[in-house]
């Protein structure tokens, strides 16, 4: 048994490097973690590339269980590049690594649970945020709210508690930012030292999909087992879709207990994931992207920020591909990981292509390779 | 405008006899199933050569190159045009005196060039292997982005009066081209499809040699010139079915491009590992601190490959006309290729002898 993660240390976004009980149990096991190892490549079948310690090295499998977590969505709008504009959850991690937030005035934006969940770490450690705006309707949001069930409501109500004295204002977008002023769609601009702006998360799929996993609607597709659509590779978590840390722990055991023949003990699980199933259909539901965020961008906001390149241009191309080519969108440093799934809303497309490697690694990964 | 011509795939080539033609007042309809410059043309390195493995490569990649330095004051910035200049690498005594003799051919057909020696090349390329014995710099090459140039060339076509048709080319029939959609009647078809051309004219002596290519992240200055290993005339052009060579390219983002692979008998775009391990192994030969580039993106192509290395231009039956077959050179010797085509249609005096070059020197000969 090994656990791989491009991170230092076990936990992925929510644990962080953190301990926990299940990182604990985790290092009990006998399961060795291989710490900052990133995989790279598909080496054929039952065979990764991974880099790890300044060189690549061969790893087969016998059962594979893709963990490759989410990412959070960026839609591009007048201002999202200045460096006061951050991830919600980007913004959350870097607070964490000791970015000093005490007192500072910090707009949270965009779409989903995360919003709130942000919000009130921010608030915690002593951020003032003047207000949550959620594009999506009060509507949806009451629907949302009857459609949880008890101990999520709970949940809810307890970050609502937290979050009293924040403005949450639903059917509310960011148009533009500038260096201390937030422009919403209604109500007078907000001044901010941040902006904390993520339009939810979307699936890490690139392994999977390299794989050759089937895909829809952008997550995997899987058996009650996790099992994907190819042999001996499982999927969990926000890969299979967004549903967040509960489902996330269910089907970590699913996949665990599926892979080592354990079947049992994988029955036991199958009524909570089910009922897990439905709360991911109402979250998707509910903070489903408007029409109106496609609009946000002028022609010279940039779309793509490795290489500058800016919305009239991407909205000159014919699709992804005839972008790429004459415009060089998507084929810097991040290889389209954020404009891509940016530019699949905006004009529809499907995803581009991927080709190796999955991460930028040094030519040396492919000279000497290491079994 | 009336459509006179049909001119079937808008890679380079088909683009560029677009504009040749349109710039002459035919009328044309340009067919192409995908994006513009996304076959081949998407693949390639770019790099603008003068080769002289025979007579007739020469004439045709210099006076390719000429068209493009006319072209300089014109082109827009999308084209990425590079004037970097090839360096041919001359590893020890032997290969560099290649170069002596490359360059006596050089000065004997008005191409600029000049010898380095050992101190001269390290000071040209520091990031080259120490102990290099020299090498043959030739300024006027350069290098391009092919898909930008070919839109470019579309596009001055288009405003000239041409016609972009989206659509798959079915067959070409006498008087017409069809499409899946519809039928296109022409006096002339031009068959510009690159290595799918012999979907339709199976007997032609083109064959796909595919190629891999690898691009790095942005390390500006870490290469200068087109690097080329003289090796290269042995290696990559013998006919072996592998082969691999030391060719290197900046980029005018900064980024290192680095080739190149031939291989025959492989149709599918994968990437082949060990041929890829051994083309990296020999980059890192002629320039070890290329292991610590970080690679982005690595993705294969097809050349359209034929026994003399020499492209098809010309009339291959009544109304139909070829341009394809320019292997790994295309993109340099598109604009002669439209010249010399548009010159045989219009029926002018060509610049250059075009014998070599059509499509009946291999008549009565099977696709070997
Ligand atoms: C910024 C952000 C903040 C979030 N905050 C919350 C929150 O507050 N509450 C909540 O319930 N949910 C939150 N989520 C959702 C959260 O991701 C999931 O609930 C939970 O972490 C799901 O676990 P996972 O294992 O699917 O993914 P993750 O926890 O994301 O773990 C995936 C791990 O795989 C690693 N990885 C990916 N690709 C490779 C590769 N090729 N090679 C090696 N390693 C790789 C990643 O580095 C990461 O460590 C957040 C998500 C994001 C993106
Ligand atoms: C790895 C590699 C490196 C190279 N490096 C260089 C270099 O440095 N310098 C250089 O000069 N050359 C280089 N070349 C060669 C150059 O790329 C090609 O010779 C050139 O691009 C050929 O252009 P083309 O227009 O003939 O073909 P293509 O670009 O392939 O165009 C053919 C077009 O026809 C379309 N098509 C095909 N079938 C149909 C159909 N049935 N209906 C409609 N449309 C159709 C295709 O979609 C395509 O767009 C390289 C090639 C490779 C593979």
């Amino acid at each position: 048994m090994a656990l791989l993660d491009d991170n230092p240390g076990p936990g992925g976004q929510i644990w962080r490097l953190h301990s926990n009980q299940w990182t604990t149990r985790m290092r009990a096991s006998g399961c060795e973690f291989l710490p900052q190892a990133t995989v790279f490549e598909v080496r054929g079948s039952h065979r990764l590339g991974v880099w790890m310690e300044g060189e690549a090295h061969d790893l087969t499998y016998q059962k594979l269980i893709l963990a490759t977590g989410a990412r959070e969505l960026f839609l591009p709008f007048p201002g999202w590049t200045l460096p006061h504009v951050m991830g919600a959850g980007g913004l959350q991690a870097l607070a964490k690594g000791g970015l000093p937030i005490r007192g500072k005035r910090i707009v949270v934006a965009g779409s989903g649970p995360l919003l709130f969940a942000v919000a009130a770490y921010l608030k915690s450690q002593g951020a003032i945020v003047p207000l949550i705006a959620e594009q999506t309707t009060l509507l949806d949001l009451a629907l949302f709210a009857a459609g949880l069930e008890a101990n999520k409501f709970h949940e809810a109500g307890r970050l609502l508690w937290d979050l009293r004295a924040i403005r949450y204002r639903p059917s509310t977008w960011v148009t533009s930012t500038t260096a201390g002023l937030v422009r919403l769609n209604r109500g007078k601009p907000v001044p901010c030292d941040y902006l904390a702006c993520a339009y939810g998360l979307i699936p890490n799929l690139e392994l999977a999909r390299v794989l050759g996993c089937a895909i829809r609607k952008g997550t995997t597709i899987v058996d009650e087992t996790c099992q994907t659509s190819v042999a001996d590779v499982h999927a969990v978590g926000e890969i299979n879709g967004i549903a967040g840390e509960e489902l996330a722990l269910i089907e970590g055991r699913i996949a665990g207990y599926a892979a080592t023949g354990q079947t049992i003990k994988v029955t036991r699980h199958l009524p909570r994931r089910a009922r897990l199933l439905e709360f991911r259909r109402l979250l998707s539901r509910t903070f489903a992207l408007r029409h109106e965020l496609r609009k946000l961008a002028a022609a010279d906001t940039i779309v793509c920020r490795c290489e500058d390149v800016r919305f009239s241009q991407v909205q000159a191309a014919a699709d992804e591909r005839d972008a790429k080519l004459q415009t060089r969108c998507g084929m810097g440093p991040c290889q389209g990981r954020v404009c891509g799934p940016a530019c699949e809303f905006l004009f529809n497309w499907p995803a581009g292509t991927l080709r190796p490697p999955l991460a930028p690694v040094p030519v040396s990964a492919y000279l000497n390779r290491q079994p | 405008m009336s459509t006179e011509v049909v001119i079937a795939g808008a890679g380079i080539v088909g683009a560029a006899i677009a504009a040749a033609l349109t710039n002459a007042g035919v009328g044309v309809t340009i067919v192409e199933r995908a994006q513009v410059g996304g076959g081949a043309t998407a693949a390639g390195m770019g790099h603008i050569v003068v080769m002289d493995d025979s007579e007739a490569q020469f004439a045709l990649t210099k006076y390719s190159r000429d068209l493009w330095q006319s072209l300089l004051e014109v082109m827009p910035a999308a084209v990425e045009y590079e004037p970097a200049g090839t360096l041919w690498v001359a590893v020890d005594e032997e290969e560099l005196q290649a170069c002596r003799q490359k360059q006596r051919y050089y000065d004997d057909h008005q191409v600029v060039s000049e010898l380095l020696d050992e101190k001269a090349l390290r000071e040209a390329e520091p990031n080259l292997a120490p102990g290099m014995a020299g090498g043959l710099l030739v300024p006027g090459d350069s290098v391009i982005y092919a898909p930008t140039a070919a839109r470019w060339l579309l596009d001055h076509a288009l405003e000239g009066g041409a016609t972009l048709v989206k659509g798959e080319v079915e067959a070409f029939e006498s008087g017409g081209v069809r499409l899946s959609s519809q039928r296109l009647a022409c006096d002339i078809a031009i068959c510009a499809l690159g290595t799918a051309a012999t979907k339709f004219f199976p007997h032609l002596a083109v064959k796909p040699r595919k190629g891999h290519l690898v691009i790095t992240d942005r390390y500006p200055y870490f290469v200068r010139h087109q690097l080329v290993e003289l090796g290269y005339l042995k290696s990559a052009h013998s006919h072996s079915t592998e082969s691999v060579a030391f060719n290197v390219q900046p980029r005018r983002t900064g980024q290192v491009l680095i080739g190149s692979s031939r291989e025959y008998d492989q149709t599918g775009s994968e990437l082949n590992d060990s041929l890829l391990r051994q083309m990296l192994e020999r980059a890192a030969l002629y320039m070890p601190d290329l292991a610590n580039l970080n690679i982005l993106r690595m993705w294969t192509g097809f050349r359209a490959a034929t026994p003399d290395k020499l492209p098809l231009i010309g009339l291959t039956r009544p109304g139909v006309y070829l341009a394809t077959g320019h292997e790994g050179l295309g993109i340099t010797t598109s604009l002669g290729t439209a010249r010399i085509l548009a010159d045989q249609i219009l029926q002018r005096r060509p610049d250059i002898p075009i014998a070599p070059y059509l499509p009946s020197r291999f008549d009565g000969r099977e696709a070997s």
